[in-house]
Parts: C-alpha cells; sequence; structure tokens
C-alpha cells in the first residue's frame, strides 16, 4: 500500500505491507533511525514518539494507521542545533549511559511536562513508569526531569 | 518479531465493518494488546479490520441518563473526561491505572473489554458499575450483562460476525461512593490482584476482584452482608474467601477492604 506519512513536518512516501510496524517505517522508510526499536511488544518504551502530540508506541501502530496523521521523533527535538532543555538536562545530570531508552523518555517526558508543567516527586515518577532504563537505576532520570521542568517553569519562583 | 501477513481493511462505519467481520477476521481498535499478539504470532488473522476510522464508535456521553461509552473511546479520553470524573468515579480511579499515558493515548474501553484479559482493570470496574455490552452484527443486535459477556481469559461471549459497539453504565444513585485498589509490581504493569467497590447509601454495593478468578469476580457474600451492615473488614474476609492461593487471598482481602473503605468514607 502506497502511504504518505507527515513526520517532524515532512511528508515522507512508502510502498508497504499492511502488517509494517510503524516503528520499521519511521527507521528504515524515512531512515529517522534516533527511534529505537526494543521489545515490540509495548513494554519498554523505546520507540516512543508523538501522534499528533500524544506519546504513543510506535511498535503497536502499524504504518498504514498513521496516514494522514502527524508524527514527531526525537529528531525534531532539538532546534536549529540547540538542545531541548529536556536534552540539556539529560546531559548534565548524567541520566543516561548507553542511551538506547533515552529517545523514548524524552519524547513521553515532552508531551507529560507539556500538559503537567508543576509535577514533581510521585507524578513525575508514574509517568516515567512507562520507559525502562537498564543502565542508569533511574535516580538520574528523576533528577533531570525535575531539572527541566524547574527550567520550562521559568524561575518563577515556585519551587 | 513481526506480524505474519495479513489482509487490511480499514471500514469509515460500523455497517461497513459489519460486512467484513467473520470467522477469519480480528478487529483492531486501539492496537495495545492485538500488536503484541501480532508481533509475537500468537495471533495470525487472515483478515484485520481496523476500525479506528468508525468515528461513530468515539462518543463518552450521558444525555439520556446512562453513560454511553463508544467502543472506540481512547482510554486517555475516559480519563480526562469531566462527566466521568465526576459522576463515574470509579472508572476515572481505574483507568488511570490501565498501562501508561503512552498506552492508554491509543488503547480503547472497547478493546480492552473485547480483549477480556482477566488482569485488566476496565472490565472488573464496568462489573461493578452493572455495566451493560452492546453488539451489534448483520443479523441484529443484543445487549449483555457482565456474567453472561465475561466468559474466561481473554473470551468474551462474542461471536466473530459480532462487534462490541457500545458500553452502557447504569447511573449511580446520588450519594454512592467508590473505591478501586490494586497491587501491582510496578506502577502500570499488569497488577496481581486488585479490588473495586461501588456502594450505594444503605449498603446496595458491587465488589469485584481482579486476579481472584479466570474473569472478573463479583463477591456477592460480601455485596450481601454489606447491604446487612457487616463492617468492611467482615465484607472484605467473605469477598476473598474463596481465593485459591493463600497469598492471593491474603491480598484480595486486603485490598477489598480498602477498596471498601474508600467507597464508604
Amino acid at each position: 500500500m502506497k502511504i504518505s506519512v507527515e513526520i517532524n513536518g515532512h511528508a515522507y512516501e512508502g510502498d508497504v505491507e499492511p502488517r509494517t510496524l510503524l516503528s520499521d517505517f519511521i527507521r528504515h522508510t524515512a531512515g529517522l533511525t534516533g527511534t529505537k526499536v526494543g521489545c515490540e511488544q509495548g513494554v519498554c518504551g523505546a520507540c516512543t514518539v508523538q501522534l499528533d502530540g500524544e506519546p504513543v508506541r510506535s511498535c503497536l501502530m502499524l504504518a498504514v494507521q498513521a496516514r494522514g496523521r502527524s508524527l514527531r521523533t526525537i529528531e525534531a527535538l532539538a532546534l536549529d542545533g540547540t538542545l531541548h532543555p529536556l536534552q540539556r538536562a539529560f546531559h548534565e545530570a548524567h541520566a543516561l549511559q548507553c542511551g538506547f531508552c533515552t529517545p523514548g523518555f524524552l519524547m513521553s517526558m515532552e508531551a507529560f511536562l507539556r500538559d503537567h508543567p508543576d509535577a514533581d516527586g510521585e507524578d513525575l515518577r508514574e509517568a516515567l513508569a512507562g520507559n525502562l532504563c537498564r543502565c542508569t537505576g533511574y535516580l538520574r532520570i528523576v533528577e533531570a526531569v525535575e531539572k527541566a521542568a524547574r527550567e520550562t517553569r521559568g524561575h518563577d519562583g515556585r519551587d | 518479531m513481526k506480524p505474519a501477513p495479513f489482509q487490511y481493511r480499514a471500514p469509515g462505519s460500523v455497517d461497513e465493518a459489519l460486512g467484513l467481520l467473520g470467522p477469519d477476521s480480528t478487529v483492531l481498535a486501539g492496537g495495545q494488546s492485538l500488536v503484541p499478539l501480532l508481533n509475537l504470532r500468537l495471533a495470525r488473522p487472515e483478515l484485520v479490520v481496523d476500525i479506528n476510522g468508525v468515528a461513530e464508535l468515539d462518543y463518552v456521553r450521558a444525555d439520556d441518563g446512562p453513560l454511553r461509552i463508544g467502543a472506540m473511546t481512547r482510554q486517555v479520553a475516559l480519563e480526562r473526561s469531566e462527566l466521568v470524573r465526576r459522576r463515574w468515579p470509579l472508572l476515572y480511579k481505574a483507568v488511570r491505572l490501565v498501562g501508561h499515558p503512552q498506552i492508554r493515548s491509543r488503547g480503547t474501553v472497547g478493546g480492552s473489554v473485547a480483549h477480556a484479559d482477566p488482569a485488566a482493570e476496565l472490565p472488573v470496574v464496568l462489573t461493578a458499575l452493572g455495566a451493560r455490552f452492546h453488539l451489534r452484527s448483520r443479523g441484529g443486535a443484543r445487549v449483555l450483562g457482565a456474567s453472561e459477556f465475561f466468559l474466561g481469559p481473554l473470551y468474551t461471549a462474542r461471536d466473530p460476525d459480532e462487534l462490541l459497539v457500545e458500553i452502557e453504565v447504569p447511573e449511580q444513585p446520588e450519594g454512592s461512593g467508590s473505591g478501586f485498589v490494586e497491587h501491582a509490581r510496578t506502577h502500570g504493569d499488569f497488577a496481581t490482584a486488585g479490588a473495586a467497590a461501588a456502594v450505594a447509601p444503605g449498603g446496595h454495593a458491587g465488589i469485584v476482584l481482579l486476579g481472584a478468578g479466570l474473569v472478573p469476580t463479583r463477591a456477592e457474600p460480601a455485596e450481601r452482608a454489606l447491604a446487612e451492615g457487616a463492617h468492611p473488614r467482615e465484607a472484605a474476609a467473605l469477598a476473598a474467601q474463596d481465593v485459591e492461593d493463600e497469598y492471593r487471598r491474603a491480598l484480595c482481602e486486603e485490598l477489598a477492604r480498602r477498596a471498601i473503605e474508600e467507597a464508604m468514607a
């Protein structure tokens, strides 16, 4: 089936089988390999991208289901070479080691902080539960997201 | 792994979908349970009927009294519905524990119900609330209660040519309370056990356990005891009395107590 999917503002076209997973379309057809594929059963969160602004597992969607929809992947996070506050916080707090899970964390957390700018503590940990990291032990990740949340709030004295 | 090849159709209406359903077809709603099964090749349907384009099945409304949820309603829509939160808070409490935000953004209410995973939250709270499940086929329509609909793990009364179109949740009496508690090893994981309680003034209650059996398990002795004025602790012991494994029984009893107390608080 011939499909066209908008990813990060560009239209990507491809001829796919119905069984082609969206994660494979993003990586193999569009060539955007920042999105990682881990478990392919919806558990690990490495393949998380944003579909019309909502975080989704791209391994649990068929590519044909993304026709006419707007996707956003990790490649769109940094603007003109400037890291997104979340990316900078992950870098500064050393919230990654191998980095395989990081794009999924960032795409999940960017959507979460947009909807919950004041989140901290338990809420934030709950929001992180949908992404697995086998290196860091999570403490630095929690620290990084808290740091990014503070920065996004703009140090307006609320914390 | 990748799915085995299948034919794919994406109907735009219920009637069109019903024309496609049969013994070799599978309905694709949110895909949060079906696509893992396809990827693992545990499911190998000939035909996948994708109902994501059936907009007429995406609604949450209560115009005529009961809450009516279209089968394609995303779980996140239920979570964000002010109507649900205000008048059917048990649904709100439970849907927040379904998977993770990345799952609820795609996962649907109808999909969770039709998939009938014995560890799923929505079938349990819908049972406690006395929900009715509306099925349609080319030949007609029927409406089933929870005890008629949920038959076993991943097994419901829905025939292959039928589509679950709506979940109807009765109005809850004025002054009702509700509680839902579950135990999962990590947040968002499938729960080991859980309990839902919907208690109306006067003690008329719906108490349903998750993880105590092959389907949502209605605790009728506990419901009767509560109506006769039993303490939540006594009702919880009755609710869990038939759970086989000792650890699971203790867990169910404690979770039932917490759910009932939350409902009566």
